[in-house]
């Protein structure tokens, strides 16, 4: 069987979700030999091009030119990923979709015309049909392994979307909620990081994006009943997730 | 007159981003170089504004995925000096270590993943590790202890989670930090090798003069704070930078090219670290840079490769006796109270000073921010470089021209993310 095609690429992005794919140290040059690098500019200056088996997108699409090329990448590739949270639900850029675009540029630039830029900074599945997400800011290298493992089988890893509460509760933490009135939103955000920010006595500011089944609207009155005001909850949703439905919804409706 | 365009190679690799070089001959005078950066705005300063001091260190990480901790120190620094907060002296070390991890994991990663694969004339590190796989497993347990170190500290290895105003959520315990040092004992005597592998590497030159900024922390050789000092003679505090170096927006670039008041370009990263503040360098990292023949002041823009390896060493070192010394901090946070006014926050990231400025409301909410990345600064100076190398680059085959281009590119280790990614190459005589 010839090795899968392999192509990584950055869009409106921090670089960090491709960075995870190198800073598979150890797993590396190991999964490296069972693709065919076809594209990944990163790390090679060698590009065979398309066609792709597996392209692995990150970053939010943000320009004209990005619309044009996640169209021709979908079209060239069999399997197309969403990596991370810019790719999957906007990343922070996509904060600017709340704001008139004309005073962004100005706060950055001081001739504002020159860096054209889209109204607003969209996730992928926005434009074209996403076949698989890795959720994050940034992903999990572990459930990145495990989804190369996966696909290179020739199956397709779950990662089940259950609130980061389950990991937190495994880790053996007191609720930071309940116990300090702490804003945490770990019921509300799917798992992946190991409860990585409560376990630090701090509380979760939404990496993974939506839980499954998550319920905002109630989450947010326990929150306002634990002393906990609702321009904080507002804040930490405009995070690296704000594009994702239903924290996007809460946003809207709650200012 | 019509351009006619001599060599388009396509897509730059091996440069964290998005931009190309176009090299154009333009009949008159010499050629005309412009690093175009296409790399997509994302407009962090604007979106911070509204936003809680509190947030801002994690808001800021998410600019660059290679180097989230000098992002989130330069920014804690301007807000615990205007703040008035003391951090713990024991927090400071786990500060540094995280820092010292993000240089060792950010330089391993450019020196063998990104710049040696041009030496060795191979396409990337895979190939490299056909030919040396040796080689190529120790550098990635090297970037893989770079990264240990965040982790250890940060919790994750990008965007890490563990810093706040005042101190640090939860600090480690002494065993999990001192668990570190066998590793960081082998790779320090393992280091030398790799050093005196990467000098052995032939290298394009090219001496020239340069105006050279670096942070200057009388402590230690500075990484985490210090006062702005270049070798022309100045000495600023932090919050004088922008009196000193002008912004200005180009035409082809979505990054701000900063130049120094007087117009001109200059550098900040390694070289200027290694030339300014030779004498702070850790005994070993000194003893190596004899050896192989470097000594400051350094005005070869190639050099860089070779002083980012030796800064490895620093690194290794300097870790080593600060995870000795580690004592679990008495206070791991300290409270604060948020206070209006303008502050100014310094730090040397892997690739040079990253600076940091904001405006702050009595409520703590942030009214106005300046973030000065590294390759902003670098921008022009790359584009001199280029200018000087003209000559040679022109008067070369496509292969050839292409490889010292970028190359003269990569000597700063460009982070496009950062300066707002994509480099290609175009070249074009009139």
């Amino acid at each position: 069987m010839s090795k899968p095609r392999l192509g990584v690429f950055k869009f409106s992005s921090c670089d960090g979700c491709q960075l995870s794919i190198l800073d598979a140290e150890e797993e590396l040059l190991e999964l490296l030999d069972r693709v065919e690098l076809a594209d990944f500019l990163e790390a090679s200056s060698a590009s065979a091009g398309a066609p792709y088996d597996v392209a692995l997108v990150e970053g939010s699409v943000s320009t004209e030119e990005e619309v044009e090329r996640i169209i021709r990448i979908r079209k060239e590739s069999k399997m197309l990923v969403a990596l991370g949270a810019c790719a999957t639900s906007g990343g922070l850029q996509a904060l600017r979709n709340w704001s008139r675009l004309g005073l962004f540029e100005s706060a950055v630039y001081p001739e504002p015309k020159v860096a054209r830029a889209l109204e607003k900074a969209l996730p992928v599945s926005d434009f074209v049909a996403v076949d698989f997400e890795l959720r994050g800011c940034p992903v999990s290298k572990a459930q990145l392994l495990q989804f190369f493992a996966a696909t290179l089988r020739g199956t397709k890893p779950r990662f089940p979307a259950s609130a980061v509460c389950f990991e937190c509760k495994r880790e053996g933490n007191p609720c930071l909620v309940v116990a300090g009135g702490t804003p945490c939103l770990g019921p509300v955000t799917a798992s992946g990081c190991g409860a990585l920010c409560p376990s630090r006595g701090r509380g979760c500011y939404g990496c993974f994006g939506p839980s499954d089944d998550a319920n905002l609207d109630s989450y947010a009155s326990w929150l306002s009943a634990h002393r906990v005001d609702r321009s904080t909850i507002g804040l930490l949703l405009k995070g690296a997730n704000s594009q994702s439905p239903e924290f996007r919804r809460w946003i809207e409706k709650n200012g | 007159m019509a351009r006619r365009v001599v060599v388009d190679t396509g897509p730059m690799a091996r440069v964290e981003g998005e931009g190309s070089l176009s090299i154009v001959e333009t009949g008159t005078g010499g050629p005309e170089v412009k690093l175009n950066i296409f790399e997509p705005p994302r407009f962090f300063e604007a979106l911070l504004r509204g936003r809680r001091a509190e947030e801002v260190p994690d808001i800021v990480s998410r600019i660059c995925g290679i180097c989230p901790v000098a992002y989130q120190i330069s920014s804690l620094n301007a807000f615990e000096g205007l703040f008035g907060v003391e951090v713990d002296e024991q927090v400071r070390r786990l500060r540094r270590i995280l820092y010292y991890g993000e240089w060792i994991e950010s330089h391993a990663l450019h020196v063998f993943m990104l710049a040696a694969p041009d030496l060795m004339r191979v396409p990337d590190a895979i190939a490299m590790a056909k030919r040396d796989p040796e080689l190529v497993r120790e550098a990635l347990t090297l970037k893989r202890l770079g990264n240990r170190l965040v982790s250890a500290v940060g919790g994750r290895e990008i965007h890490p989670v563990s810093l706040k105003i005042g101190g640090i959520y939860r600090a480690p315990s002494k065993e999990a930090v001192a668990s570190l040092l066998p590793e960081l004992d082998r790779l320090r005597s393992s280091v030398h090798k790799m050093v005196a592998f990467v000098s052995s590497l032939e290298r394009p030159s090219l001496e020239r003069e340069s105006t050279l900024v670096c942070l200057c922390d009388p402590s230690r050789y500075a990484i985490d704070r210090g006062e702005i000092v270049s070798n022309q003679g100045l000495r600023l505090p932090p919050s004088a930078f922008e009196e000193n170096f002008e912004e200005h927006q180009v035409e082809y670039s979505n990054a701000l090219h900063s130049r120094t008041k007087g117009g001109g370009s200059y550098m900040v990263g390694p070289l200027a670290r290694f030339s300014l503040n030779y004498g702070q360098l850790n005994p070993a990292a000194r003893a190596l840079a004899k050896e192989v023949g470097l000594k400051p002041p350094l005005k070869d823009p190639f050099q860089s490769i070779l002083v980012r390896a030796l800064e490895i060493v620093h690194a290794l070192e300097e870790t080593a006796r600060e995870v000795r010394e580690y004592e679990e901090p008495v206070r791991p946070s300290v409270p604060y109270q948020v206070k209006a006014g303008t502050c100014y926050g310094v730090s040397e990231a892997p690739r040079g000073i990253l600076y940091h400025s904001y405006a702050v409301n009595g409520r703590g909410h942030v009214e106005r921010a300046k973030i000065v990345p590294p390759t902003a600064q670098n921008q022009a100076r790359m584009e001199d470089d280029v200018r000087l190398l003209a000559p040679r680059i022109m008067n070369s085959d496509a292969d050839e021209a292409r490889r010292l281009s970028e190359m003269a590119i990569r000597n700063y280790d460009p982070c496009i993310s950062c300066a707002t990614h994509f480099l290609r190459l175009d070249i074009r005589k009139a």
